[in-house]
């Protein structure tokens, strides 16, 4: 394989704490030199002036496993829920999915935490850690019952496995379609209280220092949410938290005129809770951001709210919509690369989100400052359900190497 | 019954300004207070029509009227039915809950296979808020709004006023109380914003488990005891309460709702003299409405609110297929 050398580059990698305009060299698949260094005369060059180059990003959550789509986002690797079909909830399968993004991206299973993802007879969890599975997940949903949540994470202490949790009371959120408050009520949509997120990670918490556990709140979305994540970590709690782009764009006003791609799960929520999760991710009480990548066709979307599937493609405009959020919460650069990249990489313990010499070739080469505006129709995802169609960003990838080859150029 | 003195004028629609530059019906936010007032001085002399012994006007000749209900309805769809028919349309009942939909077709399908039919005006009541006017992004002719969800049911609201200002002489000051289910309602949603519009003091009475949340952005007092809720007003709307609400957790028992939510003789001494009564029906009588208040004539309007519920759909479906039938003034917006 022919070596790669990406020259001139403002390389950002947060690992390292490195930020300067440096040569980077690649050759076997893994990082070789970073800064000047010879470059052999048969290596491919790619003239990275005026580009940001990062690790390529770790997206700690996905429903969906669409290898184009998150190649043109910069995404190299993916934890993929276990929400798929079959349910990730044996061995075989956990194995399975390893391989379906190969050779475009990495993919690493999260493990259901329980059969069939029904919140009942807790799955082979640590049998699939052995097939590949990086942590258990809980889905989509949560474990409704305390106690089978509590010997889950009593079992994932045991076997080290991180459980990623869906944070929202189960009970209090069945039918809801949208988040109490005004809009929920001119709409006359179903709706459950935001403090059902609280509730839920209040208890999961708990249970997970009881039990020893790491936790993993898959997407916080609320101020209350945040508050609970504070006050645990301040007791010494071992948990760690994601949300989403759309959750620190947009509150639940976008769901007028019954748009069904502002249908989420969690549901959008109130401008106090976005502006709040703003303060999460500008002080550092959010770790990670994903793109929660759950594709829709339009046969899950053309429906009447209450009957729209939950969900938005994610992938392609992870990088765009995270640098927009920065932007509004002042948020440095680097410090968002870190929360898509050597964060989730460490919480998880998967490879990559470095370049640090020796680290899988995985980089994201970007133009920061590139005004671009979000075109759902020229998706490479399958599906075009964004709430964000047409909206002016900034941030646009311009090559995705995974292992030291090139597999995307914009 | 209705008031001996001339009712005060409606607002009026501003010079230059169309009356109702609307293509569609599909609830009453958003509309100004004169297009609600020119819908209702439309639905007046429907009334007069309807009274008579020839109740016929062909202004709808020749035009196809589908009511597509896409949940049970009984009264509501008598009521468009007997109204497109005063008017001469050709109308057609579609059910559809009992047909294509079970079979897995989408609302969109529907909606366009009904549209495929060429016809002039659909009235569309479905289960789920924003369904009618889903459908009426698709289809091309006008669609009418019969209840949607917890949404929105305009005709009704429209109907309401018509009946309290025939009664009361007048809508704008006047309290008036709408107690129930609020949550669940979607009558109360289109009359919050009706009768903010027209100027009424509109107060919700709900037990608390039954009351929206941020229902002061209606420009509505939110009141959890009833009595407090009914003091001095002049109109008191019941809703009605679905019997499922009890298995939900929403309340006790019947017993109990009664007790404190029912529009009972003793409680309506609270309100004021005059008081009027109204329902958009069906009642449970011994629920949420006492016998003999539903009854009494002389403060009930209930059997009136029926009436007029014809009258302001006739308005309705005159207005709406007016750029289609080319009326003059109207051609504009075909």
């Amino acid at each position: 394989m022919r070596p790669l050398a990406i020259t001139g580059a403002r390389v950002i990698d947060p690992a390292s704490g490195t930020d300067a305009t440096l040569d980077i060299l690649v050759a076997d698949r893994t990082v070789a030199a970073i800064g000047k260094s010879e470059i052999p005369s048969d290596a491919q060059r790619i003239d990275a002036s005026g580009l940001v180059a990062a690790p390529g990003l770790v997206d700690a959550g996905v429903f969906k496993s669409e290898p184009a789509a998150f190649l043109a986002g910069g995404i190299t690797r993916t934890l993929l829920m276990p929400d798929q079909s079959p349910v990730i909830d044996d061995p075989a399968l956990a194995e399975r999915a390893q391989r379906i993004g190969k050779p475009h991206v990495w993919v690493h299973p999260l493990a259901a935490a329980t059969r069939g993802l029904a919140g009942t007879e807790l799955a082979e969890v640590a049998l699939m850690k052995a097939a590949g599975a990086v942590a258990i997940a809980t889905g989509r949903r949560q474990i409704a019952s305390s106690a089978v949540m509590y010997r889950l994470l009593q079992y994932a202490a045991a076997f080290d496995l991180v459980t990623v949790v869906h944070a929202e009371d189960a009970a209090l959120t069945e039918g809801a379609e949208a988040t109490t408050g005004e809009i929920a009520t001119r709409l006359g949509l179903a709706s459950a209280p935001a403090i059902a997120e609280a509730i839920a990670i209040a208890r999961d918490v708990r249970l997970a220092e009881a039990a020893g556990a790491r936790l993993h709140i898959h997407k916080v979305t609320t101020a209350e949410g945040l508050d609970v994540i504070r006050a645990a970590r301040q007791r010494g709690a071992r948990i760690t938290c994601g949300t989403a782009p759309a959750y620190l764009l947009l509150n639940d006003e976008a769901v007028t005129g019954y748009r069904t791609f502002t249908r989420l799960s969690p549901p959008l929520r109130s401008e106090d809770d976005r502006r709040a999760l703003l303060g999460g991710l500008a002080d550092g009480t959010i770790d990670c951001l994903t793109s929660a990548h759950d594709p829709r066709g339009q046969d899950e979307k053309r429906l009447p709210f209450a009957q729209a599937t939950p969900g938005m493609s994610g992938a392609e405009t992870l990088l765009a919509l995270a640098i927009s959020a920065g932007e509004n919460a002042d948020v440095p650069l680097a410090r968002l690369i870190a929360m898509m990249s050597a964060t989730p990489a460490a919480i998880f313990g998967v490879p990559g989100g470095t370049l640090a010499k020796g680290a899988p070739a995985d980089i994201v080469l970007f133009d920061a400052g590139a005004p671009w505006r979000i075109d759902a129709s020229k998706f490479v995802s399958a599906s075009d359900n964004t709430p964000f169609d047409g909206l002016p960003v900034q941030g646009r990838v311009k090559w995705t190497v995974k292992g030291g080859e090139i597999a995307f150029a914009g | 019954m209705t008031s001996t003195q001339e009712p005060a004028p409606l607002p009026a629609v501003p010079p230059g300004v169309h009356p109702f530059p609307h293509a569609h019906l599909l609830g009453i936010e958003g509309l100004k207070p004169w297009e609600i007032g020119f819908l209702l001085s439309e639905a007046e002399h429907w009334v007069e029509l309807s009274r008579s012994a020839h109740k016929r006007d062909d202004r709808l000749a020749s035009l196809t009227q589908i009511n597509a209900f896409f949940e049970n309805s009984t009264r509501t769809l008598l009521s468009f039915e007997i109204a497109g028919k005063r008017l001469g349309a050709d109308v057609v009942n579609m059910s559809v809950q009992s047909s294509s939909m079970k079979k897995g077709e989408t609302l969109l399908d529907t909606a366009l296979t009904l549209n495929a039919m060429h016809p002039d005006v659909i009235v569309i009541r479905h289960d789920a808020s924003g369904a009618v006017a889903l459908i009426a992004s698709k289809v091309d002719c006008p669609v009418l709004n019969a209840g949607d969800g917890r949404h929105e049911h305009p005709t009704q609201a429209l109907l309401d006023a018509l009946t309290i200002r025939r009664r009361k002489g007048r809508i704008e000051g006047l309290k008036v109380a709408i107690c129930g289910d609020i949550l669940h309602s979607r009558v109360a949603r289109s009359n919050f914003h009706l009768l903010a519009a027209l100027g009424a003091e509109v107060r919700a009475v709900a037990p608390p488990t039954l009351m929206p949340a941020g229902i002061e952005r209606f420009g509505v007092t939110a009141f959890t005891d009833m009595d407090a809720g009914l003091e001095g007003a002049d109109v008191i709307m019941m809703l009605r309460l679905q019997r499922e609400r009890m298995a939900g957790a929403y309340l006790p028992s019947e017993r109990e709702y009664f007790h404190f939510y029912g529009l009972t003789a003793k409680r309506l001494a609270t309100a004021g003299d005059n008081v009027l009564v109204m329902h958009p029906g069906p009642m449970n009588r011994g629920v949420e409405i006492e016998s003999q208040v539903a009854d009494d004539i002389a403060r009930s309007a209930i059997t009136e609110q029926v009436e007029m519920g014809v009258a302001v759909r006739m308005a309705c479906l005159d207005v709406l297929t007016r750029a289609r039938r080319g009326a003059a003034g109207w051609e504009a917006r075909a």
